[in-house]
């Protein structure tokens, strides 16, 4: 990792010099940065940090010494945050790889446990709660139909009798209705098809929440709480680093995992084996033979988003 | 130089306007600036706590706010209406006045824009959103054309307005070349904020109660049976407050064009009802929530309804000539189609639209106190914004306060209604 | 950072030793796919009285003193790690580990009491009372008793339907030979639970690790708390920052 620069020394601001992409984008900065800078300077009064942290643009026009730079600056928040050492990794997409995922209708119990490992695994705000995964007990005489569908079902045992059970979290389209929406740009679908958000570009404006039709965007309405000891200190910078209030979230499809090679932790703790995960690329992966060999269907496959997440009945 | 010395004479007798006033006047501008402290004090708890000092949730993320600003939009488009009978087709009656609509689009998207600024869950942001320095996500996002046209129009009236009266101010007149084209311009413009707005919803496949091709033309329908509303309301008060000469005829005739727009609402209104309950799928749902409740969640029924009623009471009264022009029954009919349109654009076509949420879920919202008071701080902003511009515009109309001839002409004795 | 289980200790082997110091039964009554500690990922299992769930994970609740003197006790066949199954109609794929079976203590090896000189071998089908009177096979027709799959002459093995001896390290082939559509998907992956790497080294889990063959019906757990109503998410009462 590079070094990261010292706050307390009077450094021009990073985004302003050494930029290797987005000529243009450079001298705008620079204008910005230096107009700007010496008001929100006396303004915040102390650190570069703050400063840095406001002028920041868009992941996407980030110089390479940029994001090392932000990665820095956000490790120390997070240490002065949370006490810990956190590792913020930004790993590409690999070559080659297009993530899908399957679920098992027919083995789902519903028993949360995926909802929970992706919290543990995700650094969600456990007050006030955020859950990536929702997962819908369903009328088996009704089938897929949301009308009779409830997501606080609480008895001592499932499978409750005459019911079913579907997890659903981001599905990651291939034409995501939320990346349409962004007005800033703030989410967009990476080479892998996960859809990630830049958490410091977002605005918070929630239009993304409104376009999903899975209902699979969380918003942080307050500052979010995350116990320092509950704090997985593994995370992607688009993924499972600790969010700010005011920004949306979502699954990433572990992004911390999956881009090193891991399975997500929804697929590990499933205790029936009801979620597959793979590389639709590859002929031989576990999606492809669910594909080929079970029938799989796509939710609200009616408004065309193209998920990457499918459907099945194993038996 | 001189353009310049004018105009600093200009703004400095427009400040000098405001703050001269009578009683009524100061008692005014005081209970406004009472609610902008207020909703300042509800606005700065929520960002200390953040959205959750609001009622909206993960399940209905957008309320109160979106659903103001949305009606406010369509106040704002609402000023053409004095434009086309003004200019297009060059009614004198109306022509004065259109200066009035015009600051009302200017208050209304001052409106528009603090409903969005506190909507928003970073403000600090903000800048994210400006072309340019931030990453405008245009064309693509809705939202960016909204950006982009809403501020143009804001700019568009700005222009036009303190042009038309720094000409007056300075006694000479306007250009036409320049104004003319601007004032027209003003009527696509009108249209297209509000179809950018009725768009930006209408988009959405996510949300079927919005997904209706309908909607863009049901925004222009109750955008322009609703904002002239508040126009005749004004502009009777103008009259009777200061010696601005309003012709009744003006007035009558802004309420026959609005008693057309809402005959029209009413139809796509049913037209929208018929689709839904005759053809009985799956999205009927959200329209069921509305008109009749789900699962024993009633909270917006009789808000429909009440709306539905006062606008066919309304349509009556403005449809039938005698009640149209009968100032009692007019003016009712101005705050029954306000309040109408109000419930409709609000909680008529938010919360519906994300009640069931996109599992199924029913979380029925109702605005929090913070966002009561700041909805009521920023409502009073702009209207305390609009007494500001009535307050210097109207005696520079009036020729009452003007420079003279390149010295600041001594006021006439105001008129101590003002 | 990255979790890498050396293969010994895969968690499913690891929970497959826990298994066998649980209860008295023949077979342990939890599922070990239920059990939390299966995989990198460790979730304390919902409170029986519904409480919340502690966050914490729940460790082994067995000493490792225990685990120790069982792996000196356990014979060197099983200790080793279960050699790559060959199937009948193909191998498994590369850098598969499936862990031991999940025996009860002590039951292991078999002929240690049906040495075929103490016991004699009865073929009759019939309920048994002298010993594993604990176990009820729910596993098929009334007609199925215990040497359909348990081999009469060698107790240590299970036997096909050909008479082929298998060791119970392969349990899965008599399970593929009636359930051969689940066989087939559990060898690619797609029937039960695996943890480790989607384009790298997998742990899987027997056929047996989930399904109690005398009772394979899966059976139901106890759901995790559901999520929380949103007119019930306030501030955190800790304060705003």
């Amino acid at each position: 990792m590079t070094e990261a620069p010292d706050p307390r020394s009077s450094e021009p601001l990073a985004g302003c010099e050494g930029c290797g992409s987005g000529g243009s984008d450079t001298s705008r900065r620079a204008f910005l940065g230096t107009a700007v800078a010496a008001v929100a300077g006396a303004l915040v009064g102390c650190g570069n940090d703050h400063v840095e942290d406001f002028l920041q643009h868009n992941f996407r026009e980030l110089s390479k010494a940029e994001v090392e730079e932000m990665i820095a600056r956000l490790e120390r928040e997070y240490k002065a945050q949370f006490g810990r050492e956190v590792h913020v990794g930004h790993e590409p997409p690999l070559p080659g790889v297009i993530f899908g995922y399957a679920l098992d209708l027919s083995r789902c119990i519903g028993c949360r446990r995926c909802v929970h490992a992706c919290v543990q695994e995700n650094n969600q705000s456990r007050d006030p709660q955020i859950q990536w995964i929702r997962v819908l007990q369903l009328d088996k005489e009704e089938g897929v139909d949301l009308r009779h569908a409830d997501q606080y079902y609480d008895p001592p045992e499932v499978p409750e009798e005459g019911h079913f059970y579907m997890p659903v979290q981001c599905q990651q389209c291939k034409k995501p209705p939320c990346v349409k929406a962004c007005p800033v740009g703030a989410t967009w679908r990476e080479k892998d098809g996960i859809v990630v958000v830049d958490y410091n570009w977002c605005i918070g404006c929630r239009y993304c929440m409104a376009a999903c039709p899975y209902g699979a965007r969380h918003f942080n309405w307050g500052e979010p709480h995350l116990p320092a000891e509950e704090l997985n200190p593994d995370t992607h910078l688009l993924g499972n680093r600790p969010r700010p209030k005011g920004v949306v979230e979502k699954c990433t499809f572990c992004i911390q995992r999956t881009r090193k090679g891991r399975y997500p932790a929804c697929v590990e703790i499933c205790p029936t084996g009801s979620r597959k995960f793979g590389n639709l690329l590859d002929p031989k992966s576990e999606i492809r033979y669910v594909l080929e060999n079970k029938r799989v269907f796509k939710f609200k496959e009616d408004l065309n988003t193209q998920p990457n997440f499918f459907y099945f009945y194993g038996v | 130089m001189d353009i310049l010395r004018n105009l600093a004479s200009f703004l400095a007798d427009s400040v000098r306007l405001v703050f001269r006033g009578n009683r009524a006047y100061r008692i005014w501008v005081a209970v406004l600036l009472v609610l902008m402290a207020a909703g300042g004090l509800a606005y700065a708890n929520q960002l200390r706590h953040g959205l959750i000092a609001t009622h909206m949730r993960d399940q209905v993320s957008w309320g109160f706010y979106i659903g103001n600003f949305t009606f406010l939009v369509g106040v704002a488009a609402a000023a053409i209406m004095l434009v086309i009978p003004a200019y297009v087709y060059d009614w004198e009656p109306i022509k004065e006045i259109t200066i009035l609509g015009e600051m009302l689009a200017i208050a209304a998207l001052v409106m528009c824009l603090g409903f969005v600024m506190v909507d928003i869950g970073r403000p600090d942001r903000f800048w994210h959103i400006m072309p340019l320095v931030g990453r405008l996500n245009w064309p693509q996002s809705m939202l960016a054309w909204d950006v982009l046209v809403l501020n143009a129009y804001l700019l568009l009236n700005w222009f036009v307005v303190t042009y038309l009266l720094y000409c007056a101010y300075t006694g000479r007149h306007y250009i036409k070349k320049l104004v003319l084209p601007l004032v027209l311009l003003s009527i696509p413009m009108a249209v297209s904020i509000h179809t950018v707005t009725a768009y930006l919803y209408n988009g959405l496949a996510a949300r079927p109660f919005w997904n209706s091709a309908i909607l863009a033309p049901k925004f222009l329908a109750s955008a322009f049976c609703s904002g002239p509303a508040i126009l005749l309301i004004l502009l009777q008060i103008l009259r009777k407050t200061t010696p601005l000469r309003i012709k009744d005829e003006a007035i009558f005739k802004v309420a026959e064009l609005m008693a057309y727009t809402m005959g029209f609402n009413l139809f796509l209104t049913a037209a929208e009802a018929f689709k839904e309950f005759y053809s009985n799928t799956e999205h009927v749902v959200f329209s069921q929530y509305l008109y009749f409740g789900l699962k024993g969640h009633t909270a917006l029924v009789p808000y429909a309804w009440a709306s539905v009623a006062c606008g066919l009471a309304a349509f009556l009264l403005f449809l039938i000539p005698k009640t149209r022009t009968n100032w009692v029954t007019l003016n009712l009919g101005c705050v029954l189609i306000y309040s109408s349109v109000y419930i409709e654009k609000g909680m008529g076509l938010i919360i519906p639209g994300l009640t069931p949420d996109a599992l199924g879920e029913i979380y029925e919202y109702r605005p929090s106190t913070t966002e009561v008071f700041v909805a009521a701080g920023i409502f009073a902003t702009g209207f305390l914004v609009f007494t500001i511009m009535l307050k210097a515009a109207v005696p520079i109309m009036l020729g009452q306060h003007t420079m003279g001839k390149g010295r600041p002409a001594p006021p006439e004795p105001l008129d101590p209604a003002i | 950072m990255t979790k890498i289980l050396p293969p010994p200790l895969a968690p499913g082997s690891g929970v497959a030793i826990l298994g066998l110091i649980t209860t008295q039964s023949t077979f342990t009554s939890s599922n070990k796919c239920n059990d939390p500690a299966v995989g990198p990922i460790h979730l304390a299992e919902p409170h029986p009285e519904g409480g919340p769930v502690p966050s914490r994970a729940t460790r082994s609740r067995f000493p490792a003193w225990g685990l120790g003197l069982l792996l000196a006790l356990l014979p060197p066949t099983l200790r080793a790690q279960a050699p790559p199954p060959q199937g009948g109609d193909g191998s498994m794929p590369e850098g598969i580990q499936v862990p031991k079976p999940p025996f009860t203590e002590g039951i292991f090896p078999c002929t240690s009491c049906h040495d075929g000189k103490s016991l004699k071998v009865n073929p009759t089908p019939r309920p048994l009372t002298a010993m594993h009177d604990d176990i009820v096979l729910k596993h098929g027709p009334a007609s199925r008793w215990c040497l359909d799959c348990h081999d009469a002459q060698d107790r240590d093995k299970l036997h096909l339907v050909s008479g082929e001896k298998i060791d119970f390290t392969v349990s899965y082939r008599l399970c593929g030979q009636c359930h051969g559509d689940k066989y087939r998907d559990w060898r690619v992956g797609v029937h039960g639970k695996r943890t480790g790497s989607w384009n790298g080294q997998k742990q899987y889990l027997l056929c047996v690790n989930c399904h109690n063959p005398h009772s394979p019906r899966f059976k139901p757990l106890k759901p995790m708390p559901p999520p929380e109503k949103p007119d019930r998410i306030q501030a955190w009462k800790g304060g705003a920052r």
